[in-house]
């Protein structure tokens, strides 16, 4: 079973990714910033993170650059997921090492192209 | 809805656009034909099949049959096809064709657009592979309104996120305000015309490639076999055509051969 690490700060985001992801069997793991995800990363890396990207304390491109500097952080495959929409942000994600990117607002059918996509599924 | 109103509508639907539309599925006449009966200024389903009945109103029943037959579409549906068209049926192909570098490619239910703008793609990716070949696409369906917002080549976020890796996004898409519409180098790619399966599509001309992927789940057994003969009499004997991840020609159509190991992949016997 694949894990899949959801890095949001609102609750009810990370309920609705969880149940997508789980229905798509990965093995789901949860964290409110950058900060808690990173410590979750230097634990055990992940095979997938979704990432928000505005977030208190750290956000995720920050997350995401600390990530990909760590040992055994080129690993995760990690699939942004956020409001921003605009050219520039997108750009400096995939720049910064994201595999992927999802605008909000989505649903299982979007995740599911997506993880597909990126051979998670 | 009473069993005679639900056997007339799908008769007239089946006897329009081949589509066999079973009991279980009454709850799409529903969701489908609403919109049509509002439209109309008819109270419900009741009132639009009363309509029907009563006067055969062409520009209605062209209507009608439109909703019921559109569908959601995805890009790089199922995401494998693609893959296979690019590194298993296009090669062999276009050795053969390499003296006269002429390719017709042909999506015989475009719907929205999303499956011939994903083939567009495929093909511009190959880059200088393709330098002085005259690629045709041409995608079909049966409903006016899904071809002209295919024409149209302009999708919502969302649309656009069912399928569309983000960097084929930024490479091929403009964004403009909160939707995306496909660049014209891709978008000029297509060609769409209007076309109903159950005719003759001779006047289209062949196809060395035929995508008629999740098109004949909805037709029963006999309309099968004609729609399979039909595509068959327009390829040549090297042509291939994908179909979706739930058809198969097996019991349907002697006319085809699954390609072993190329899933959804079909060649002339």
């Amino acid at each position: 079973m694949k894990t899949c690490l959801i890095v949001d700060d609102s609750k009810v985001i990370r309920m609705v990714a969880r149940k997508i992801l789980q229905e798509l069997e990965f093995e789901t793991s949860e964290a409110a910033d950058g900060q808690l995800a990173l410590d979750a990363c230097n634990e055990s890396m992940p095979d997938a993170v979704l990432l928000d990207w505005n977030m208190p304390v750290m956000d995720g491109i920050t997350f995401l650059r600390e990530l990909r500097k760590t040992a055994g952080g080129d690993k995760p495959i990690v699939i942004f997921c956020t409001t921003e929409n605009d050219l520039d942000h997108i750009q400096e994600a995939m720049t910064v090492g994201a595999n992927e990117y999802i605008m909000k607002p989505f649903d299982s059918d979007i995740i599911q192209a997506k993880f597909q996509q990126v051979g998670l599924i | 809805m009473n069993p005679a109103d639900f056997e007339f509508i799908s008769s007239l639907i089946m006897s329009r656009s081949g589509l066999v539309l079973t009991p279980d599925k009454a709850y799409l006449l529903e969701s489908r034909l609403m919109p049509v009966a509002r439209k109309h200024g008819l109270k419900g389903l009741e009132d639009l099949i009363s309509t029907l009945r009563l006067r055969r109103d062409e520009s209605l029943i062209v209507e009608v049959t439109e909703a019921m037959t559109t569908n959601e579409s995805f890009f790089f549906r199922d995401t494998k096809p693609f893959n296979l068209l690019r590194d298993e049926v296009l090669p062999p192909i276009m050795e053969k064709r390499a003296a006269n570098k002429r390719l017709r490619i042909w999506c015989a239910a475009a719907s929205s657009g999303q499956e011939p703008y994903s083939i567009a793609i495929v093909l511009k990716e190959l880059g200088t592979k393709l330098a002085g070949w005259n690629i045709e696409i041409v995608g079909t369906d049966i409903s006016n309104d899904i071809l002209r917002k295919a024409q149209k080549a302009q999708y919502s976020q969302f649309e656009v996120q069912r399928g569309m890796p983000i960097q084929l996004l930024l490479k091929y898409f403009d964004k403009v305000d909160e939707n995306w519409i496909v660049k014209p180098e891709i978008k000029n790619m297509v060609q769409y015309k209007y076309w109903n399966l159950l005719e003759d599509p001779k006047p289209l001309g062949n196809f060395d490639i035929v995508f008629c992927r999740n098109v004949l789940i909805y037709f029963d057994a006999e309309t099968k076999g004609k729609v399979l003969a039909t595509v068959a009499n327009m390829m040549p004997e090297d042509g291939k055509m994908f179909l979706g991840g739930a058809e198969t020609v097996l019991g349907v159509s002697d006319k085809f051969k699954p390609v072993a190991g190329q899933r959804g992949v079909y060649a002339r016997p």
